[in-house]
C-alpha cells in the first residue's frame, strides 16, 4: 500500500488537471472569444459561465494541492521554476474572476473596461498555463529549444480553450450567437490541429527520452490508439462544425465530446511520457512522495469527499440544465 | 547584504498578498451568516422587507466572495513560488491541513455559490435555504482548517523531525494545537464584527443620503446588535487568546507590552516610543504593576523581558503599535455600536450624529483584523515555525529583481482593485433602496383602506 499511495496521488493529481482543462478551458476559452461579440451576447456568454466558473476554477486548487500534499519536493522545485508564469498565471485569473461581478455591479459607464479585462484575464491565463505546461513537459530544462517549445504549447492552449469555450456556447445558446459559436469553432480548430501537430512532432525532438519510449517497437503498436483516437475525435469535431445541419439538428453537443476526448487523449500520452517521473529527468514519483502517514491521512478523505463533490457538481449542473437566460438573483431584486 | 533584501522583499510580497486576501474572507465569513439570518427570517415572518434586504447584501457578498476567490488561488501557488523550503520540510503537515480546506471547504462553498446566487428562481425555498447554509458551513470550515494550520506554526505539537523534515504523530494533536482554539474564535468573531459594521455603516450612509426603504432601518438594526453584543465578547476571547499566547510564544507578548528586562510588577505601557537601540520605550505612559496584573493575574507577577530572547524576538515598534492599533478600533467598536443600540432602542429613528459615526466605521473591521494579524504574524518572526523553523530559511532564490517587479505588479493590481470594491459598493449604495417599492405599496393600501368607497 505504501509504494501504491504515490500512484494514487499522481493519478488524483492528473484527473484534477485533467477536469480542471476542461471545464475551466471552457470558461476562459469564452472569455477569450468576449470581444467578438455584442453586447447582449457578452452577457448571455457569461450568465452561461456565471454559476459554474468559480467551481471550475477550484479545479485547479485541487491539482496543485494535491501535488504540495503528495509531492511537496516537486511542488516547491516547479513552482519556484515556474514563479514568473505563475505570477502572471495568477494575474489573469485575478482579473477574469473579478470582472464577473464588477462588470455588472460597478458604475455601467464602466463595462467596457471590466469586459475588456475580463477578455485580457482570460487570454494571459490560457497562454501562461500553456507556457507552464511546455516547460514541465521538458523537464524545466533552459535553452532555446525548449523556450520554443513553452512558446508553441503557450500558443495551442488558447486554440483549444477557445474550442472548449464554442462547444460550450453550442450547448448552452440559441440564435444568432449559437452560428457565431460554430464560427469561431471552425476557426480555431485549425488553429489547434496545428498546434498539436507541431507539438506531437516537436515533443520527441526536444525530449530524447520522451521518443524512446514511443517510437521503439512493439511500444509504437501499443500506444497507437492514443493518436489514432485523437485525429478520429478532431476530425470529427471539425466535420460536426462543417456541416450545421448535424448542429441544429441537437447534436452540437458532439463538438464538447470530441475535444474533451482529444484533452484525455492528450493527458493519457503525457502521462505515458512522464512516468514514473513527477518533474521528467529530475525526481520520480516515489522519491518526492511525502511521508506515508501523510497521505494516508488525506487519502481517507479523498476516498470520502470526492464522490459527495461528484454528487453536489452534478446537481448544480441539473439545476442550470437547458439553454442559458440572463443571470438574476431572484425576480424581486 | 543583497540576500537579505531578497528575504525581505520575498516577505513583504507575501505579506502584501495574504493582507489583500484576508480582507474579502474576513467580510464574506460574517456576510454569509447575516444572509443566511435574512433568509430564515423571511421563510419565518413572510416580511418582504428581509428578501429586499437579502438582495442587495448579496450583491456584495458575490462581489467580495469573487474578490476573496481569486486572490486566495494566489495564495496556494506562493507556498511554492515564494517558500519552497517550508514546503519541502514542513509539506507532510501543511500539505493536509491546506488538503483538506480544498476538499471539505473550496468545493463546498464555490459549488453552492452558483444556487445561492443564480437559483433562487429555480429552485424550492428550501433547497434554496440549504445551498446558502452550506455556503456558509464551507466559508466557516475554510477558516477552520487554514487557522488550524497557521496555529500549528504558531504552536507546533505533534509531529517528530526526521533528517530535518517534519512528520506527523498524531493529526489529533496537530489540528487541535494549543493556540487554534482562540484564535478561531478570534478570527470568527472577528469576522462577524466585521460584517456587522459593514451593513450598519452602509446603511447608515444610506439613510443621510436618504436612498433607504424600509428594509434598510433593519438592516442597520441587525449590524447594530450583532457589534453591540459582539464587540465585548471579543475583548474577552482576545484576553483568553493574549494568555494563551503568553504561556507558548512568551516573546510575542514582551514585544506586544514593551516589556525590555524581566521583572516582577511590571508596568502595563499604554502608549510610548519603543527603541529597540536603546533597549527602552521613549515617552512611556504607564500604569505601575498593569502588565502583571493582567497577564498573571498578581500584581507581584514576574514577566518574562526581551532580554531573555535576544536574536529571537520579534520587531518590537511594529508589534506594539500593531496591537495598540487593534484594542484602540475594539474599544472604538464597542463605544460606536453602545452608543447606536441605546440611540435606537430609545428613538424611533436614528439620530444624525449616529448615523455619522456609524458610516465612518464601515470599515473599522478590516483595520481592527489586519492589525490584528500583524500583531499574532509579525509577532512570530524570526520563526516560520516557532522554535523550530525561521523564515529566512524558506526562501525561494528569486533575485531582488524579480522580486521588487512582481511585487510592484502586485501592488498595482490590487491598488486599484481595492479602489473599484470600495468605489462599486458606494455606487450599489448610492442607488434607491429597492425596498421603496415596499413602502410605496405599504402607503397605496393604507390610502386604499381609508377610502373604501372608491375601490
Amino acid at each position: 500500500m505504501g509504494d501504491l499511495l504515490p500512484l494514487v496521488f499522481m493519478g488524483v493529481i492528473g484527473f484534477a488537471l485533467l477536469v480542471y482543462v476542461v471545464l475551466d478551458g471552457y470558461d476562459l476559452g469564452i472569455g477569450i472569444l468576449l470581444p467578438f461579440a455584442s453586447d447582449d451576447e457578452k452577457d448571455t456568454m457569461i450568465a452561461s459561465i456565471g454559476p459554474f466558473w468559480d467551481a471550475n476554477e477550484t479545479w485547479l486548487v485541487l491539482g496543485v494541492g494535491v501535488l504540495l500534499i503528495g509531492f511537496p519536493s516537486a511542488y516547491a522545485m516547479v513552482l519556484t521554476a515556474l514563479y514568473i508564469p505563475v505570477t502572471v498565471m495568477l494575474f489573469g485569473l485575478i482579473l477574469r474572476g473579478v470582472s464577473f461581478d464588477f462588470r455588472v455591479k460597478a458604475n455601467v459607464k464602466h463595462k467596457r473596461l471590466w469586459n475588456g479585462l475580463f477578455a485580457v484575464g482570460s487570454f494571459l491565463a490560457a497562454t501562461a498555463q500553456g507556457w507552464m505546461l511546455g516547460r514541465y513537459i521538458t523537464g524545466l530544462t533552459p535553452g532555446l529549444m525548449s523556450t520554443g517549445f513553452a512558446f508553441l504549447i503557450s500558443l495551442t492552449m488558447p486554440a483549444l480553450y477557445v474550442v472548449l469555450g464554442a462547444g460550450w456556447l453550442l450547448i448552452k445558446c440559441e440564435g444568432a450567437l449559437f452560428d457565431k459559436a460554430a464560427d469561431w469553432g471552425r476557426k480555431a480548430m485549425p488553429v489547434m490541429g496545428l498546434a498539436l501537430l507541431a507539438v506531437s512532432v516537436s515533443t520527441p525532438i526536444v525530449s530524447a527520452a520522451i521518443a524512446q519510449r514511443w517510437f521503439t517497437l512493439p511500444n509504437i503498436i501499443g500506444l497507437a490508439p492514443i493518436p489514432v483516437t485523437t485525429i478520429i475525435a478532431f476530425f470529427s469535431v471539425y466535420w460536426v462544425l462543417v456541416r450545421t445541419e448535424i448542429l441544429h439538428a441537437g447534436y452540437a453537443w458532439l463538438v464538447m465530446a470530441g475535444t474533451v476526448v482529444t484533452c484525455l487523449m492528450a493527458a493519457l500520452g503525457l502521462a505515458y511520457s512522464l512516468y514514473p517521473f513527477v518533474v521528467l529527468n529530475r525526481l520520480t514519483i516515489w522519491e518526492s512522495a511525502a511521508a506515508t502517514k501523510s497521505l494516508m491521512f488525506v487519502f481517507w478523505g479523498i476516498l470520502l469527499v470526492v464522490p459527495a463533490i461528484a454528487a453536489y457538481t452534478v446537481f448544480v449542473y441539473s439545476v442550470f440544465r437547458g439553454k442559458a437566460t440572463g443571470l438574476s438573483y431572484g425576480q424581486n431584486e | 547584504m543583497s540576500a537579505l533584501d531578497a528575504v525581505d522583499l520575498a516577505r513583504i510580497q507575501f505579506a502584501l498578498n495574504i493582507s489583500f486576501h484576508i480582507l474579502f474572507p474576513t467580510i464574506s465569513i460574517g456576510l454569509a451568516w447575516i444572509l443566511l439570518f435574512f433568509r430564515l427570517r423571511f421563510t419565518a415572518t413572510t416580511n418582504r422587507l428581509w428578501e429586499y434586504a437579502y438582495y442587495f447584501w448579496v450583491k456584495v457578498f458575490a462581489l467580495t466572495f469573487a474578490l476573496g476567490v481569486v486572490s486566495g488561488v494566489t495564495m496556494s501557488f506562493q507556498f511554492g513560488t515564494n517558500w519552497p523550503g517550508f514546503i519541502e520540510r514542513a509539506g507532510n503537515i501543511a500539505g493536509p491541513l491546506l488538503g483538506y480546506e480544498v476538499l471539505t471547504a473550496f468545493f463546498l462553498e464555490s459549488t453552492f455559490l452558483g444556487i445561492m446566487l443564480f437559483g433562487k428562481e429555480k429552485v424550492s425555498n428550501r433547497v434554496h435555504l440549504f445551498s446558502s447554509a452550506m455556503v456558509v458551513l464551507g466559508t466557516t470550515l475554510s477558516a477552520f482548517w487554514i487557522l488550524s494550520l497557521n496555529s500549528w506554526m504558531q504552536t507546533p505539537q505533534g509531529y517528530e523531525i526526521i533528517d530535518g523534515v517534519f512528520h506527523p504523530v498524531s493529526w489529533w494533536d496537530i489540528v487541535f494545537n494549543p493556540s487554534f482554539p482562540y484564535r478561531l474564535a478570534h478570527m470568527l468573531n472577528a469576522s462577524l464584527l466585521t460584517s456587522a459594521f459593514l451593513v450598519a455603516g452602509i446603511s447608515a450612509w444610506r439613510i443621510l443620503r436618504k436612498v433607504d426603504g424600509p428594509a434598510t432601518l433593519s438592516v442597520l438594526k441587525t449590524g447594530v446588535v450583532m457589534a453591540a453584543v459582539l464587540s465585548p465578547v471579543q475583548v474577552f476571547i482576545g484576553d483568553l487568546h493574549g494568555l494563551n499566547t503568553l504561556k507558548h510564544q512568551p516573546a510575542k507578548i514582551a514585544a506586544i507590552e514593551g516589556i525590555w528586562h524581566t521583572e516582577k510588577g511590571a508596568p502595563l505601557t499604554l502608549f510610548g516610543f519603543p527603541d529597540e537601540g536603546e533597549k527602552t520605550t521613549h515617552f512611556a505612559i504607564e500604569i505601575p504593576k498593569g502588565a502583571s496584573l493582567i497577564l498573571t493575574h498578581d500584581p507581584d507577577g514576574e514577566v518574562l523581558g526581551l532580554n531573555e530572547f535576544e536574536g529571537r524576538h520579534p520587531p518590537v515598534a511594529f508589534v506594539f503599535w500593531s496591537f495598540r492599533v487593534m484594542v484602540g478600533t475594539g474599544f472604538l467598536m464597542i463605544a460606536v455600536s453602545w452608543i447606536a443600540a441605546w440611540s435606537l432602542s430609545r428613538k424611533k429613528k436614528a439620530s444624525g450624529l449616529v448615523l455619522t459615526a456609524l458610516s465612518m466605521m464601515t470599515f473599522a473591521g478590516w483595520v481592527a483584523t489586519l492589525s490584528g494579524w500583524y500583531v499574532t504574524e509579525v509577532g512570530r518572526q524570526p520563526w516560520l515555525i516557532t522554535g523550530q523553523m525561521r523564515v529566512s530559511e524558506a526562501a525561494a532564490p528569486h533575485s531582488s529583481a524579480t522580486l521588487a517587479g512582481t511585487l510592484l505588479g502586485y501592488g498595482l493590481l490590487y491598488g486599484f482593485l481595492l479602489v473599484a470594491y470600495v468605489g462599486t459598493i458606494r455606487y450599489m449604495a448610492t442607488k434607491p433602496a429597492a425596498s421603496l417599492k415596499l413602502a410605496n405599496i405599504y402607503s397605496k393600501s393604507a390610502s386604499d383602506s381609508l377610502s373604501p368607497e372608491r375601490s
